[in-house]
């Protein structure tokens, strides 16, 4: 019985797994933008506290205070860590803020800086060593994002360094795939859908003596539709272009109200029509709605040299996920205009709906 | 409003008014329920989102962390300096203290931890062989069971007389299905540990093999004569009687002792797992969600409660399996593999995707081969309409004589219809 002593401790690490937690992963994201690399760095507080005794007073509660009073040195103490370099020339790393993010498995210190390389790298290093002497078990899982393709890789120990090829992808696959992100954020985008739904439901009607009648021939209707969805997309892609081009840039968060607010508007004005004709106000509305495109397409990173092409493909996406709702939805309400499902179920109903929808988001995307 | 705007070409207007304010009502029924969905999305998405860190957070608490003595925030300081361990007995017993504690906690952490503790030992190519044990335990877990089991001959040859060394042996070779040999490192234990953790580690492999019944009968009169032990043995020796009598078919004596192993103390998180297992068999998820609520810690506990969900059509089943879905997808991304039983089990069940599952089976299947991987494989090859596939799991329990009720039905039906 010499080793009785150990014999809980032998019981205890059984070939069983049963662990629980996760085990410990930093997540780096890595999006070149012209002559600098944009980076996002998300470091597990548990980790970081378990490094810098974040917990001051030992009480087993990370709080905010005792992680604001010292964020500036974790900042410095996790860029010291990483080294990146564009072709074999270090770029220095500048931080630009410090936030806080959920991962699943808790709390992160979210670090945002930048990367200045002495040109548009072709060829991206990583060279990686936070925690891996208190925990050679940790993980750097890196994502480089490049016009919207994504690539990984997974930093350890024992593989401290990774090298990716930034080199701008073939032209056509490139197209394609702004393209498709294009589509993409139509078909997510509900708040544009909404606002294209919002004036093509009275397409199908013709407004006459301040009452509505449902139009008698396709041809009209069709031509409406088409000056409506125009000026719309010269609108937006007039704005996409200029935030894009960094012309004009304005503050994403009164985008999103005022964008919130243009659905609101567009709805009530089938109720109660008060507002120029519809294709004037598809056209002012739309301005709105380039400036929010345009923050998709600046979070999908672009690299130098094909911002323009870029852009076009993106607009391109987003007019053929347009026109798709538009082929679904101008047939099936030219059919049903004369129902009551379509006069006052989808028209006035969905007018009421969408102006009420839209309103939630407004009061949310300002206040919150 | 409505009523303003309804038309026109209408013969009764107080029809029309009626229709009117149903579709008003309709209308803002599906309104509230549309805001309602649009807010709901709204609300998860921030979650993920970015937050300024100001002072207005200044008394939250963002995160809870686990707290070091002083004397561990020295060694965490002196690791971070670059300076590693230069005592090799403070060394293996730091490393012990983040092995128990990995164990205790459920958390991985604390395995990486043990490995820093064992500093530049951890990378010699012949260490002492205490070292060797402790890395054959650490690499255990992340499923490198060639190296485990390596490290662990190599230790055992220059110290026969470790008792941790010959049980963690036996166990890696239980799991990978070598019975002969697990047999054989129970072997020693007769003389270095307790008559019931001797039997009971030959129970483990005799319950495997073809004699279920007489390593019933050999733990449970060990179990009578062996008075008090530590609770840890006792639950080990509670829980394997269960797990034998299920496979025989005994459920009531299965409960008996998986009951009896609950009360012992603080249950660990295999009894639960095998205590849910036998009850899902039974058809009782009732009471496994009873059992694992409070457990979703654990990703083989959420596993079985997730099961047990969906057995019962409880809508918190479907928020259960998303969240072991992106655990699985989280290991993945690190590039782990030690999640492939559950993982497993997830697809066949929960996922409802037959032939990935019968791939992640039997990938499991070269690594692992318990009762459990077995019984994964003939069930996904089953869904999958793939018999052909169980071959070399058939193969194995005819050789090695398994007896299982659940698994002896399955095994006949493929084997009939195996081309």
């Amino acid at each position: 019985m010499k080793h009785g002593i150990h014999l809980l401790w032998m019981l205890l690490v059984l070939a069983r797994p049963a662990l629980a937690h996760k085990p410990s992963d930093s997540y780096l994201t890595l999006v070149p933008d012209g002559h600098s690399v944009r980076v996002r760095w998300d470091i597990a507080l548990r980790d970081l506290d378990y490094a810098l005794a974040l917990d001051a007073n030992a009480d087993g509660d990370l709080t905010g205070r005792e992680l604001r009073q010292r964020s500036a040195e974790v900042s410095a103490y996790a860029l010291e860590r990483l080294a990146l370099s564009a072709d074999q020339r270090t770029c220095p790393l500048s931080p630009v803020e410090t936030r806080l993010t959920q991962h699943s498995d808790g709390a992160y210190l979210a670090l945002l800086f930048e990367a200045a390389c002495s040109r548009a790298p072709s060829t991206l290093a990583v060279r990686y060593r936070l925690f891996f002497e208190l925990d050679p078990q940790h993980r750097g899982l890196v994502r480089l994002e490049v016009d919207g393709a994504t690539r990984t890789g997974v930093l350890r120990a024992d593989a401290d360094t990774l090298g990716f090829t930034v080199a701008e992808a073939e032209p056509l696959r490139q197209f394609v795939a702004m393209t498709r992100e294009g589509v993409w954020h139509i078909w997510i985008g509900i708040d544009h859908i909404l606002f294209l739904l919002a004036l093509l439901l009275p397409a199908v009607f013709q407004r006459e003596e301040g009452r509505w009648r449902a139009a008698g021939a396709f041809r009209p209707v069709f031509m409406e539709v088409l000056k409506v969805v125009t000026s719309f997309t010269v609108a937006h892609s007039l704005t996409l272009g200029l935030a894009t081009l960094g012309i004009v840039q304005l503050p994403s968060r009164w985008v999103e109200t005022a964008i919130a607010l243009s659905v609101v508007l567009a709805a009530l004005n089938n109720l109660r029509p008060m507002l120029l004709g519809r294709w004037r106000l598809a056209f002012a509305l739309g301005l709105l709605h380039g400036f929010g495109f345009s923050s998709v397409l600046a979070d999908l990173g672009l690299s130098g040299g094909s911002v323009v092409m870029s852009l076009l493909a993106f607009n391109f996406g987003v007019e053929l996920g347009q026109a798709a709702v538009v082929a679904v939805f101008l047939p099936t309400a030219f059919l049903l205009r004369r129902t009551w499902t379509y006069r006052a179920l989808a028209f006035v109903g969905g007018s009421a709906c969408i102006a009420l929808t839209a309103g939630v988001w407004t009061v949310e995307r300002f206040f919150f | 409003m409505a009523t303003r705007s309804l038309p026109v070409q209408t013969a009764r207007p107080l029809r029309a008014s009626h229709r009117a304010w149903t579709a008003a009502g309709i209308a803002l029924a599906a309104c509230v329920a549309l805001a309602g969905v649009s807010t709901l999305r709204g609300s998860k998405s921030t979650q993920a989102e970015l937050q300024p860190l100001t002072s207005e957070h200044d008394d939250h608490v963002l995160e809870k962390v686990p707290v070091l003595s002083p004397k561990e925030r020295a060694r965490v300081a002196a690791l971070g300096a670059g300076a590693g361990p230069a005592d090799l007995e403070v060394a293996l017993e730091l490393a012990r203290g983040h092995v128990t504690e990995a164990r205790q906690r459920s958390d991985p952490r604390f395995l990486g931890y043990a490995q820093a503790a064992l500093g530049s030992w951890w990378h010699d190519p012949a260490p002492p062989p205490e070292v060797r044990v402790l890395r054959a335990i650490i690499r255990q877990s992340n499923h490198d069971f060639t190296a485990a089991l390596e490290d662990l001959a190599l230790a055992l040859k220059e110290r026969p007389d470790d008792a941790q060394a010959w049980l963690t042996q036996s166990s890696l070779q239980l799991v990978r299905g070598e019975l002969e040999e697990a047999r054989r490192s129970c072997g020693p234990l007769a003389g270095l540990s307790s008559p019931l953790v001797a039997t009971t580690c030959v129970a483990a492999v005799d319950g495997t093999g073809g004699r279920t019944r007489e390593a019933y009968a050999a733990l449970s009169s060990a179990f009578s004569r062996s008075g008090r032990s530590e609770a840890a043995v006792s639950t080990w020796s509670l829980t394997l009687l269960g797990e034998l009598a299920a496979r025989m078919g005994e459920s009531a004596a299965a409960e008996r002792h998986f009951r009896t192993a609950l009360v012992m103390g603080e249950p660990d998180a295999y009894l639960l797992g095998a205590l849910a297992d036998f009850l899902l068999d039974e058809g009782r998820p009732a009471e496994v969600v009873r059992l694992l609520e409070k457990h979703v810690e654990s990703d083989p506990l959420l596993l079985r409660l997730a099961l047990a969900e969906r057995a019962l059509g409880l809508p918190a089943g479907a928020e259960h399996a998303a969240e072991l879905a992106r655990r699985f997808g989280a290991s993945r991304a690190r590039g782990d593999a030690i999640h492939l039983r559950e993982e497993a089990r997830f697809t066949l069940h929960l996922a409802n995707d037959p032939e990935d599952a019968l791939r992640l089976a039997l990938e499991n299947w070269k690594l692992q081969r318990e009762p459990v991987d077995a019984r994964l494989v003939l069930e996904a090859a089953r869904a999958a309409k793939r018999p052909e596939e169980a071959r070399a799991v058939l193969a194995w329990l005819s050789e090695t004589r398994l007896e299982d009720v659940h698994l002896a039905p399955l095994a006949r039906e493929l084997k009939g219809s195996a081309p």
